[in-house]
């Protein structure tokens, strides 16, 4: 997905990463009439609790005794609904430069599918950092990456009349065996076992594919590739019995799930230590301002990697932004079961 | 607040009345460069939060124990197989996401610490993620 032509968006502020803390920190910024943009690499809401589980029961959420992981996403994207928050998802933020000043801080944040932003805050809620595909330890795959080597389908049109190797036994391998099935010169699909986790239906028709000739399925894994310039000409498949195959092919689509890389981030000239973001205790701000880090993405004395602490983190650097964005306005506390005019912002009064 | 520490409780190697089980055992880690390291540690939590507490290399355990990640993944040595038994089903499942699967390998989030387990050797491979 490009967005080439897409007008620069403009906005109080803009929070990375759609997890647990980012999306509580819509809630408070929503409260002091701030509005936000959430760009998130991940297609959905959740951050870890989606991705990682979304069926598991947590258990330490303030007031919740027990919530899954997709529980407690559904909850807060009901508690911050009033706030109209914007999402963008699928992509990463690439780069951030300060436009400026330490008084009155700018940003101008780019993504990968080309979107440009323009924010007086930046609040860094990435978690673990972002889920980026893994990448199977093949020598020289990264020569290939991006070029026959594909860990997502961007354009179905490069797999046109293709031979496709697509490894893996999950919903991805499976649904891209089907979809490409069709246009691909040939496909051969790759797994260590002959068990498939994904859905139930994908599997009979793929299984249904095979019986007819219409791809290979075989057992093993790759660990060799082989070509010139980026461009794939063979993969070494490995059987489970040790034997070794050469199979011809000019795309290959490794399906090995998600890992968590700190990405960019590294990038933006904050102050890093051990991969985490030092901030303050008081502000949640990190070494520059207008830039704040919540959640398990910041460190500082006393630590603790909990939901419930990314909450109260982005509680705070919400009332910091709050200077940033109306310099001029008083910001009187006020709490929600007493306040109308908090009440009207929520849409309960 | 209560803060629990496993490795400043009491320590008993089977001297309990009655002829308790130990409540420590050695497990060895041995890293892809072939380097070993062996530690001591308490029965009851989880092989992967041993290395985790021991600062094992090579044992990434992003999700932190939640048979979500597959950045566990080891290789468990020879004849203990048999001692720490089978993955599960949805271990087997998550297991599609690690790297060179053998017939040994497990994901040590899903392996309990149990006093039988006195001695267990596991490899760890060179890439989890």
């Amino acid at each position: 997905m490009s967005h080439p032509n897409a007008a620069e968006i403009n906005t109080d502020v803009v929070i990375i990463g759609a997890g647990p803390a980012g999306l509580f920190t819509v809630f408070e910024l929503g409260l002091l009439d701030i509005k936000a943009h959430i760009i998130d690499i991940l297609p959905r809401a959740g951050g870890q609790c989606s991705e990682l589980y979304p069926e598991k029961p947590i258990y330490d959420i303030p007031g919740l005794p027990m919530v899954t992981g997709q529980g407690l996403t559904d909850n807060l994207m009901q508690q911050i609904e009033p706030f109209g928050p914007t999402f963008h998802f699928n992509e990463m933020v690439e780069t951030l430069t300060s436009m400026g000043t330490e008084q009155a801080p700018a940003f101008r944040l780019t993504t990968d599918a080309g979107k440009i932003f323009n924010a007086k805050v930046v609040i860094v809620a990435a978690g673990g950092g972002s889920f980026q595909p893994k990448k199977p330890p093949i020598p020289e795959i990264d020569r290939y990456e991006g070029k026959s080597v594909f860990y997502a389908v961007r354009q179905m049109e490069d797999f046109r009349d293709k031979d496709v190797v697509i490894v893996g036994g999950g919903d991805s391998a499976l649904d891209w065996t089907l979809n490409l099935e069709p246009i691909a010169k040939s496909l051969t699909l790759v797994h260590r076992r002959d068990a498939f986790r994904a859905a139930p239906h994908s599997v009979s028709a793929m299984q249904e594919l095979v019986a007819n000739g219409k791809i290979a399925f075989k057992l093993g894994q790759i660990t060799q590739v082989e070509g010139e310039e980026g461009q794939l000409s063979a993969a070494m498949l490995k059987t489970n019995d040790g034997a070794i195959e050469k199979l011809s092919c000019q795309r290959l689509m490794p399906f090995f799930g998600l890992t968590m890389k700190l990405g960019p981030v590294a990038d933006w000239g904050l102050n890093l230590n051990e991969n985490l973001v030092p901030v303050d205790t008081e502000k949640f701000e990190t070494s520059h301002s207008g830039i704040f880090a919540v959640g398990d993405i910041n460190s500082y004395p006393g630590k603790l990697k909990l939901i419930l602490s990314g909450f109260h983190e982005g509680a705070l650097a919400a009332q910091k932004a709050h200077r940033y964005i109306y310099p001029e306005k008083k910001l009187l506390f006020q709490y929600t079961t007493s306040s109308t005019n908090l009440q009207k912002k929520l849409g309960v009064s | 607040m209560v803060k629990i520490n496993f490795r400043d409780t009491a320590v008993h190697y089977g001297a309990e009345p009655g002829g308790g089980a130990p409540t420590k055992i050695k497990i060895t880690f041995v890293d892809s460069h072939g380097q070993s390291r062996t530690v001591e540690d308490e029965v009851g939590s989880t092989v992967m939060e041993t290395a985790r507490r021991n600062d094992i290399p090579e044992i990434a355990a992003e999700c932190g124990g939640a048979c979500a990640c597959a950045t566990c993944h080891v290789y468990i040595d020879g004849a203990w197989s048999e001692k720490t038994g089978k993955a599960s089903q949805m271990e087997e499942d998550m297991l599609d996401f690690a790297f060179d699967v053998q017939p040994n390998s497990r994901l040590c989030c899903q392996i309990t610490v149990r006093p039988e387990l006195d001695g267990l050797i596991v490899k760890t491979p060179s890439q989890q993620g």
